[in-house]
């Protein structure tokens, strides 16, 4: 079931359109905003508040690259893997990253769910290339030294989070 | 109240990006000095200035500071905020041969205030417009500048904006494109993100052309903060009644909308943007009609890059005469250039319509960064090609870049040294459009993947002179036949590499080498006895177990089960792994 809060995003997003289903896409991103990423439930949730059947709106789902149909972790890094960062050697720092988070390739996540590595093409960050983004986080110049800075980081910030706000955390596990 | 705005930038093109830090230091030292309600601090995307350290450009002073250390940071506070004094010692003056037109603003206004930009006469463009000109006295104004498109085609824009106008619909639309997908390209966020208004300025002046009432701004989800910066400036537009109803006094209305790409590279093509706009797959269609005709929900509809729309508003400020005189007959005005890879100072350069590429890459880049020879630049991303050092003569304009085998594209510049092996390059590009090709029409999905598949054999050591043919036959169709700009530029990279580097390719084939080592699978690894020092770093590490020996003897690399990953290579070290 869509909640109050997800019904009135996409509600948002139609009213603009002529039609509920030119909607699809923004009400994708808006479920995926709370969610995380867009479970077979979610699909036909969303669905049914546009009118249209699963199938089509999974052809939309499917389509585009950050509409996320499988679990990602808590954040989402993308590395980029265009021209100008991997005539700067993204290659050499991809294996980096991958022994870092302890995983084998794009399109994993790691163990305790913090992270999901996905390759994007283009950041927009060609000057400081090679970059990646960690959400909407942007990080230019990547070094090995300096992914481990930003992967610390994270942990320390996320680690600080949960032991602060345990009441959140227990109620996610219920979910 | 803000009055002072520090914009701050790490200019430096080598090493970590510190621009972050200093921000966070400097936002500290501006709050120890209480000044913190009237002094805002900002990252800033380019400030047109390259190499010289963290720039940090104080306004509504306009002074510019150099190679400001940490310990200036104080300094900078104390002195030029509090008392409004100098800091002399680090006061910036330098040339600049570039002409600024679409980033006239990027760097100067704080983009998140609509007051600065307005300060610049900003919001005069449509205000002429609305009361001084006609829609078709408009429209021939930018007939006269000649400005074309800064998509990459060069499509007249007065000509688009005339068909659309003549469409008959009950609605029209303006589009601004912003899904800025090409590799190696980043004007359009540039442009977002410095100076949102402008071409916020450029879309009400196309709407009021063609008699839209709504437009969209299409941006990509990987660009948060053009994002956020365009909403406030859409916000803020529609909080001084230059959005809405009744605009300016006049009866023109028009409402404008951010819509967020979700990652697809093809939604750059307009006929796919349109469908992403109107929520289904994006995917182009066949042309035409154009969208000019019958466009985003079956309307007329105008659809222009940002960079383009950036123009317009200049245009109608200062003239479509002022606009003409720069650049050549054919391509009028400045274009942005995204100037990146090996060379020293990359970065966004913009320059007159005419300027020869090297001046562009010797002058303004700096030239190649390690100091070693330059080999070629590419132009125009995965539908362009490549430009070797005998032709850097030629002036950049649509129609000279067209001769040469390349295209303008949407301004990506990527410069190869010595070090970069062509083939690879072409693979690389040809890769991308594989990936990026959403599979509607065959010649772009089966021709992309045949291609690919050929230049995988050369790089494997498996090629074939024939493959040559092969390859520029499948190109011949998939240009002749590909539903859109994706499928046809895809072959680009590849005809240019071998029409200006046939060398490289025979290398590749004849002698199965490659030139820059690049092509692991043409490489042979060797363990040198001498410098070895028995780590075993390279046995553990080796994927297929093909090191074998002991501390006495040494190590030696099976050369039947080698799979060439140069695994062993990049982790020994005391270079003692060989590569030829």
């Amino acid at each position: 079931m869509l909640t109050q809060e997800e019904r009135a995003a996409i509600s948002e997003g139609c009213d603009s359109s002529p039609s509920a289903r030119a909607a699809a896409p923004h009400a994708l991103g808006a479920v995926q905003a709370s969610r995380g990423w867009i479970s077979d439930e979610s699909l036909s949730d969303i669905a049914e508040f546009l009118h249209m059947t699963p199938a089509e709106l999974d052809s939309i789902a499917t389509f585009y690259n950050r509409i996320y149909r499988s679990p990602v972790g808590r954040h989402v890094i993308l590395l980029c893997d265009s021209v100008s960062c991997w005539i700067m050697d993204y290659e050499y720092l991809l294996n980096h990253l991958l022994t870092k988070l302890g995983i084998s390739g794009f399109g994993e996540t790691t163990k305790d769910g913090m992270f999901t590595l996905l390759p994007s093409a283009c950041l927009g960050a060609c000057d400081h290339a090679p970059a990646m983004m960690v959400d909407r986080e942007l990080f230019g110049d990547l070094t090995r030294q300096s992914i481990d800075t930003i992967i610390d980081q994270y942990r320390i910030k996320d680690g600080d989070r949960r032991t602060a706000q345990s009441p959140l955390a227990t109620g996610r596990k219920e979910q | 109240m803000t009055t002072t705005v520090v914009l701050i930038r790490d200019t430096d093109s080598g090493g970590a990006d510190r621009t972050r830090d200093v921000h966070d230091l400097f936002t500290q030292k501006v709050r120890d000095a209480g000044l913190q309600n009237e002094v805002q601090v900002v990252r800033a995307a380019d400030l047109g200035i390259y190499n010289k350290g963290m720039v940090a450009k104080i306004l509504p002073q306009g002074i510019v500071y150099a190679g400001i250390a940490d310990a200036d940071v104080d300094d900078i506070v104390t002195t030029t905020l509090a008392q409004k004094m100098p800091v002399s010692r680090l006061v910036y003056c330098g040339a600049n041969e570039q002409v600024r037109i679409v980033m006239r603003n990027c760097g100067i206004v704080n983009p998140e205030c609509i007051e600065d930009y307005i300060a610049r006469k900003g919001y005069q463009g449509i205000k002429r417009a609305l009361y001084d000109l006609t829609p078709e006295k408009a429209i021939e104004e930018l007939k006269t500048s000649g400005l074309r498109g800064r998509g990459g085609a060069g499509y007249p824009t007065w000509l688009k904006w005339s068909l659309a106008r003549n469409a008959f619909g009950d609605r029209k639309f303006v589009i601004c494109n912003g899904d800025e997908g090409d590799p190696g390209a980043y004007m359009d966020r540039s442009v977002l993100e410095g100076d949102p208004h402008s071409v916020i300025e450029g879309m009400m002046i196309a709407a009021y052309c063609i008699g839209a009432t709504k437009g969209f701004l299409y941006i990509r989800a990987e660009y948060p903060l053009a994002i956020k910066r365009v909403q406030k400036a859409l916000d803020d537009a529609y909080g001084t009644g230059l959005l809405g109803k009744d605009i300016l006094g006049t009866s023109f209305c028009l409402d404008l909308e951010v819509r967020l790409g979700a990652g697809a590279f093809v939604c750059g093509e307009e006929t796919a943007l349109i469908a992403s706009v109107e929520g289904k797959r994006g995917t182009p269609r066949p042309r035409p009609p154009y969208p000019s005709d019958v466009g985003l929900f079956g309307k007329p509809t105008v659809i222009n890059n940002v960079e383009t729309f950036a123009n317009v508003s200049y245009i109608l400020l200062n003239g479509a005469k002022t606009f003409a005189s720069i650049g050549t007959d054919k391509s009028k005005g400045t274009k942005v250039f995204a100037l990146t890879g090996k060379i020293r100072n990359s970065g966004l350069v913009e320059i007159p319509m005419g300027t020869p590429l090297r001046v562009i890459i010797e002058d303004i880049g700096g030239g190649v960064a390690s100091g070693k020879k330059i080999l070629a630049v590419q132009t125009g991303g995965p539908s362009g090609g490549v430009i070797p050092e005998q032709h850097f003569d030629t002036p950049v304009s649509y129609e000279h870049l067209l001769e040469l085998g390349s295209f303008m594209g949407s301004g990506g510049m990527i410069v190869m040294d010595e070090d970069d092996c062509l083939v690879d390059i072409a693979k690389f590009y040809l890769g991308f459009c594989v990936d990026e090709s959403c599979g509607k029409c065959a010649p772009c999905r089966i021709g992309g993947f045949q291609m690919l598949k050929v230049l995988e054999k050369i790089t494997d050591g498996k090629g074939m002179p024939e493959d040559l043919d092969t390859l520029k036959r499948i190109a011949q169709a998939m240009r002749k036949a590909s539903l859109c700009a994706l499928g046809q530029g895809a072959p680009n990279p590849i005809i240019s590499t071998m029409k200006y580097f046939a060398e490289e390719y025979r290398q590749h084939i004849v002698d199965r080498k490659c030139r820059a080592g690049k092509c692991t699978r043409l490489m042979r690894f060797e363990i040198l006895d001498t410098s070895c020092k028995r780590c075993k770093l390279c046995v553990v590490n080796c994927p297929v177990h093909c090191i074998a020996g002991d501390r006495e003897k040494g190590y030696r690399i099976d050369q039947e089960k080698c799979i060439k990953c140069g695994r062993c290579f990049e982790v020994c070290k005391f270079e003692a792994v060989a590569r030829s």
